[in-house]
Order: structure tokens, then sequence, then C-alpha cells
């Protein structure tokens, strides 16, 4: 409609004010744009002082109530009988066999989780496939999953009156109530948390500069190692800190296909299970404090990888997708 | 666009072989698919698939009254009703916390937008124990609010309170990058035509953020309903009273019932899936918007 209406009346005049317009126009609309950080905006777009000084003091009273109380519940209890009680109940030698449970079980589940989530990354987002949206969906289905379906579904598989039980029994193996039954439970409910992680990011970042690294001779391997892993490996990290958490914290999946035998099948939230159901709250609560500081220290990196890879993309990959949940949304316990 | 059609409509889809085509030029196609179906198949798959066989297991008449024998149904209502009622909480709070993160500056802020995922990293039982701590009778909430006539810990209440501490990241953090990106020209606009900032907010910014604010809703509902760690600690776990689903599959289990168990974990399962329906449509309600503002 517009078309024929420019071209023949003078070109050039119009792309001479065209550049004007453009040289202009980068000064004139940069100051109108509020610099970064918390907008201040002028009176009218602000709520009245009462309404602010309200809202800022209900939502920070309601953290401190609903978060900080307990986080600070926790030490205060498992400091209550002094530090020498503290210290006794860490290194007893059910504590240290589930500390070194949980440390095994994170070991071998967060690095297999790992692997998945690189390889469900890298073929949901280089390729194209029919049943692309079905293979995300199962992916994130543990997130949905109660984590005591999660455990129970491993019982009917493996236990004695499931499905293999009987083949498991005559040949004496032992899964379910057992540790492969625990680092089962732990795989099912963080298996999203690094796919779910890489896939928005992967997408974002395309393929063209593996395919320029093929093309200049890279193998497949080197395209990977030296093109690939740099690009993604903040989210990684950020998908590895979330899985490990959880890992090392997962009560309920493990719960139930555990079997909660002492210095054998315990890991640390069940070990603080045990002795809270026996009344030694100090030691439970002393036991549950390395918890919370595993997840002080997570919520710690978790940050220090945001900021950093912020700087990095500037919040590209997460505007680019806006209808993307991000992952730690979904983690779950 | 053009360029790439014009090329399409020159590039039949004969001459080119059917695998380079699908597969493309990077390598890898097989391994990583080949790996992720497998690992997908044997941890999650197979092991869910269970539920489907054991339940067959019962008649339907034995199903159905498996998962409607009084004791769940009781169980359900709690479940269900204290995680809508921990959801309606964290919407409300949880958009009073995205907002103050975002539109008002104050010392500490970065650690309290750190602190809001603590939930997610504290395992569900240190929660547990501590808020049993918090709210029982000698607890430091607990010895302030009793004397009020309110009893939390070993009641319902309580669990209402454990599914507000683990659902409340989920709101905080669906809101969060939505009011972020809200355009403040919108809401200059509307009060230079005369709204207040009530009328602004209700009017203008509320439809903007009504899909983030309903996915993380139904995502805080979703994680509540399954919740196990930080509810068995203080609910009490009374029968008919404070018993939560999830706690019921382990008492049935532990009966040795399991396909009574893989009845209930299954209705659990279905409803699970429907609200990952639920957040999926609300997911795509929010991107068509998003992509409505940027055209």
């Amino acid at each position: 409609m517009s078309a024929p209406a420019r071209p023949p009346e003078g070109g050039a005049p119009s792309l001479g004010e065209d550049v004007a317009q453009r040289q202009e126009g980068t000064p004139v609309s940069a100051p109108a744009r509020p610099p970064e950080g918390p907008p201040r905006a002028a009176n009218h777009l602000n709520e009245p002082a009462w309404v602010r000084a309200l809202l800022l003091a209900a939502s920070l009273g309601f953290l401190a109530l609903f978060l900080l109380l307990p986080l600070a519940a926790v030490f205060v209890e498992a400091l209550k009988k002094g530090w020498e009680l503290y210290a006794e109940a860490l290194v007893e030698p059910d504590a240290l066999a589930a500390i070194r449970l949980t440390l095994l079980i994170a070991a071998i589940s967060v690095p297999l989780n790992l692997l998945l989530g690189v390889a469900a990354a890298w073929a949901i987002t280089k390729f194209q496939f029919r049943g692309k949206q079905v293979l995300v969906t199962l992916i994130d289905l543990p997130f949905s999953v109660s984590p005591v379906v999660a455990g129970l579904i491993y019982v009917l598989l493996f236990g004695t009156h499931g499905w293999l039980g009987p083949f498991l029994q005559a040949n004496d193996l032992k899964i379910v109530y057992a540790v492969p039954g625990v680092v089962l439970a732990t795989l099912f409910v963080t298996f999203p948390f690094v796919a779910r992680e890489l896939i928005p990011l992967m997408q974002a970042q395309g393929s063209e500069e593996e395919q320029a690294a093929l093309t200049l001779g890279a193998s497949g391997w080197q395209m990977f190692r030296r093109v690939t892993l740099p690009n993604i490996k903040w989210g990684l990290l950020y998908g590895v800190i979330l899985c490990n958490a959880r890992a090392m914290g997962e009560f309920g999946a493990v719960s139930v296909v555990s079997g909660h035998v002492r210095g054998l099948t315990n890991t640390i939230p069940l070990h603080v299970e045990i002795l809270y159901n026996e009344y030694a709250y100090q030691a439970s609560f002393a036991v549950a404090s390395v918890l919370a500081l595993l997840a002080l220290v997570t919520l710690i990196l978790k940050s220090v990888v945001e900021w950093r890879s912020a700087k990095l993309v500037d919040g590209q990959a997460a505007s680019e997708f806006p209808g993307t949940v991000p992952l730690h949304l979904k983690a779950a316990g | 666009m053009s360029s790439i059609t014009t090329l399409g409509t020159l590039n039949p889809p004969r001459p080119r072989p059917r695998r380079a085509h699908r597969f493309g030029v990077l390598p890898g196609f097989g391994l990583s698919m080949g790996f992720t179906v497998f690992y997908l198949s044997l941890i999650v798959l197979i092991p869910l698939s269970t539920l489907l066989f054991k339940s067959a297991t019962l008649s339907w008449d034995a199903f159905w009254a498996a998962v409607t024998a009084p004791r769940v149904l009781a169980s359900y209502r709690l479940t269900f009703g204290a995680a809508l009622l921990a959801a309606l909480v964290n919407l409300v709070a949880g958009l009073a916390v995205a907002w103050t993160l975002v539109r008002y500056d104050f010392p500490g802020k970065k650690v309290v937008d750190a602190l809001v995922d603590l939930p997610f990293a504290l395992p569900t039982a240190v929660a547990g124990i501590a808020l049993t701590a918090l709210y029982a009778s000698n607890g430091w909430m607990g010895s302030w609010l009793e004397p009020l006539g309110i009893k939390v810990a070993y009641t319902p209440v309580g669990v209402v309170v454990a599914l507000i501490f683990i659902g409340l990241p989920f709101v905080v953090r669906t809101v969060q990058p939505v009011l972020e990106d809200a355009e403040r020209e919108l809401e200059e606009a509307a009060a230079s035509l005369g709204a207040s900032r009530l009328q602004t907010f209700v009017r203008v910014l509320l439809p903007t953020i009504m899909p983030a604010l309903l996915t993380g809703f139904a995502l805080a509902f979703a994680r509540a309903v399954g919740e196990y760690g930080s509810v068995v600690f203080i609910a009490g776990n009374m029968p008919m009273v404070s018993e939560i689903t999830p706690l019921l599959i382990i008492t049935k289990l532990e009966q040795y019932d399991y396909a009574g168990a893989a009845a209930i974990a299954l209705v659990m399962l279905l409803l699970a899936f429907v609200l990952l329906l639920v957040i999926n449509l609300l997911q795509w309600w929010q991107a068509r918007r998003g992509l409505g503002r940027g055209l």
C-alpha cells in the first residue's frame, strides 16, 4: 500500500532524513529508558508512601516468618545443649554412615543425570523429530509425581511381591530396602534437573556454532568439548547444583525404598527422621543442620552462577522463551 | 523470509536423502536419542507402568472401593483442601514478595531474593522438623499462638503451614520475571488517562501478570498435593483428620496392601497429569501473550 508512494518521490532525501533521525534518535531515546536496577519512576507511577511501606513490611515479615524462622530454629535447636553434644551427634557411627551413603548416592546419581541431561538436550534442541513435545513432557514427569509414588513404583517392581521379586530372590539380589533401591529412587526424583536447565538454553543458542566447527574440520567430540560445552557450562553447573541438593536431601521417595536399616540404608534425611522419632531432638537437629548448611551453600552457589551467567547472556535466553518456566521453579522435594 | 521460501521451492524434498534432512549435519542424534529413550524407559516409564498393572490386578469394584474408602476420601479432602488453601496464601503473598523485589529498593535485597529459593534447597525433612519445633506448644510460635486458642502443630492447620513453606517460591519465581518485563509505558499511559494507582494495577498490570500468577498457583498446588516430607512431622497423622494421601499410600504399603497402594497412587498420578496439562496450557497462554506484546 505505502510502497508505491515512497520510492518514486525522492529516495535520497528520505534516506538522508532517516540517517539524521537515527543519529539524533539514539541519544534522545537513551535517557528515556530508566537505568538498570529498580526503576525510579515519577510519582504518579508509585504507590502512596504508606502503601509501599505496608507492602514492604508485609512481604519481608512473611518471608521472615515462613523462611527465616524455620531456618533459625534448626540451628538454635541443634546447639541448644552446646557444641560438644552437637559434634557428638555428627561423629556418631550411624550419622557418619548416613553421611557416607548420602555422598555415595549423590556421586552416582548426579553424574548419571548430568549425562542424561546433556544427551536429552542435545537430541531435543539440535534435531527435528516427531513426538519431541511428548519427550519433553515425559522428561518433566518426575517433577509432577509425588515422591512417595516414586518410591512405591520401585517397590512394586523389585519388592518381594513385585514383578522381578521372585527372580531377584532366586539370585540372592536385593534392590529395594537396600542401597540400589535408594539410588534408583534418587535417580527418579532428580531425573529432569539438568535436562530442564539445558533445553531452553541450547534452544536459544541454536546450532550455528557447532556447524561452523564441523565445517572447519572438528570431529564430533572436539566440537562438543570446545564449542558446545563452553556455551552451556553455566546452565550445566546450575542444573548440577540443584540436582545435587535434591539428591542429598530427598526424603519421601527414599524413605519408601530404604527400609530404614541404621548404618546401612539410612541417608542423612532418614537419619534425621529416626532420631526425631526417638525423641533425640537435639541430635536430630544437629544432623539436620548439616543439611541446612548444604541448602545455604546451594543457595549461594546458585546465586553466584545466576549473576555470572546473567552477566554473560544478559538475560537473553530467558526473555526468548517467555513461556518456559525456569527449572528451579520445578524443583521439588 | 522470502529467500528461505524461494530456496524451499527451488529445492524440492525429493533429491535430498531423508536421513540428512531429518538429522541435519550435526552428529550424535542416534547416540543421544538412544541413551535418552533407554534411560527414560528404565528409570521412569517402566517403573511407572507398574502402577497400572498392579492396579489392574484389582477388579473394578475393588479398585473403586480402594480409592473411595472413607479414610481415603478424608485424606483427599485434607490433601487437596490444604494444598488449595496454601496455594491461595502463596498467590497473594508471592505476588506481594515479587512486587517488592521488582519494584522497591531496600538494603539486603539480593540476600532476600536468594533466600526465596530456600524451600527448594532445604530438604523437606529438615523443613518438617523445624516447622514442628516452631509450632509445637513449647515452640517459639506455638507458645505464643496456643494461649490465643490457635493450635497449629499436629492439626490440619499445620499441614497448611508446611505447604505454604513448600509452595512459596513458585508464585514469586513465575511472577517476578513477567513483572520485570512489564512495560512501564502502559502504566504511564493509564496514569495520564486519569487512572488511580489501584485502577492501573487492577486493569493494566494484573491482566499482564495473570497467566504467570496462575501458573505459579498451579505449580504450588501441584507440588503441595504430592508433598510428604515436610508434612508428616507437623501433621500428627491422625486417620480421618490429619492424614495426607501420600502417607496413606505408605501405610497401605506397610500393611502389604500393594494393590491398594498402587490404586491410590494411580489416582494421584492421573491428577498429576491433569495438573501438568493445565500448567502447560497456562504457559502456552503466557507465551502467546508474550508474543502478542512483542508484535
